[in-house]
């Protein structure tokens, strides 16, 4: 166990250029020919070495993906549902693969129960009206059998923000 | 309440582009020009079209998504109960961590729900703590098991 805690703290620190790296990218890279060339020239490293540390951050999920950030409003998704289900333990797994399938699923979690909230698993339903998110919580509700689960839709949006360091 | 979108004309390599950059965006020295070969565009087109999407809003950016817990720090989702007259007040207290990333009102007894990542865990400590000063009742909600986080719009 010591080792093994050890190694991951390891894993865990993001070197400085790495730091560097995303502070550089992640309000957008420039929509020029040569986008890690203009990071390179910033970092004093060569753009390979860019790319490779990207790669890098991919391959040990510091990183989840890199890539576009949707402005799913603009595009007339403009229903969000966070539906929270209650789910048998020895359910969990099952039922989650389950609801990850749906494609108008965009996350998927199991989060801990409380004593005054019974809920296990949260999923987000993308879709253009609050009814099309209630057919689709109603067609899980159908594949899973799960039938004790309520949709909270966003009644106001005080903020929304990628992750930034 | 209906808040209708304005009219978006996409075309077919419009919709192309936002479907392979999501997940798909190239790890390469001249992404656009790679872009461009597999839609049958010139790299000048594709530079073109997504300048124009970002003015649209159709992307925001093109960039890193972050897992904080893979780089040192924590998250978690918090559902907090407040009065419903001192929600606004609440919230913009709690937006002002710019470690809090998304904050909603839902309908519930739990009525605000926001994310906090942060990048160290003493920090992220430290927020759940002041914030939980606030006095109102709160589930902490961290992520026991992942499923799914893909947040890929086909359009």
């Amino acid at each position: 166990m010591e080792v093994r805690s050890v190694k991951m703290d390891n894993l865990d620190v993001l070197d400085p250029l790495d730091l560097e790296l995303i502070k550089l990218t992640q309000d957008g890279i420039d929509l020029v020919p040569a986008p890690f060339a203009t990071v390179a020239e910033k970092l004093g490293i060569s753009e390979g070495d860019v790319i490779g540390r990207i790669d890098a951050l991919i391959e040990r999920g510091a990183v989840r993906r890199f890539g576009a950030s949707i402005g799913h409003r603009t595009l007339g998704i403009v229903a969000n549902a966070m539906c929270v289900w209650n789910v048998p333990e020895d359910r969990v797994e099952e039922v989650g693969a389950i609801m990850a399938g749906f494609n108008e699923v965009s996350h998927c979690y199991e989060r801990p129960r409380h004593p005054d909230w019974e809920a296990n698993l949260y999923t987000m339903i993308h879709a253009r009206t609050r009814e099309e998110c209630e057919r689709i919580a109603h067609e899980i509700s159908r594949a899973t059998r799960i039938s004790d689960y309520r949709i909270l839709f966003s009644v106001k949006e005080f903020k929304k923000t990628g992750v930034r360091i | 309440m209906i808040d209708r979108p304005k009219e978006l004309d996409l075309d077919l390599a419009d919709r192309q582009l936002i479907n392979t950059i999501q997940l798909d965006f190239p790890l390469d020295s001249r992404p656009f020009r790679m872009l461009g070969d597999q839609i049958g565009i010139s790299e000048g087109e594709v530079i073109e079209r997504l300048k124009r999407l970002t003015d649209l809003g159709v992307i925001r950016r093109i960039g890193p998504i972050l897992n904080t817990n893979k780089i040192g720090g924590s998250s978690t989702l918090v559902a907090m109960r407040v009065p419903e007259d001192e929600i606004e007040e609440v919230a913009s207290r709690i937006n002002d961590f710019g470690e809090v990333s998304h904050n909603y009102l839902r309908p519930g007894s739990y009525n605000l729900w926001f994310t906090i990542s942060a990048c160290e865990k003493e920090r992220f400590h430290e927020i759940l703590s002041e914030i939980s000063g606030f006095g109102y009742p709160l589930l902490d909600l961290p992520v026991k098991h992942l499923f799914k986080i893909g947040v890929k719009f086909d359009v």
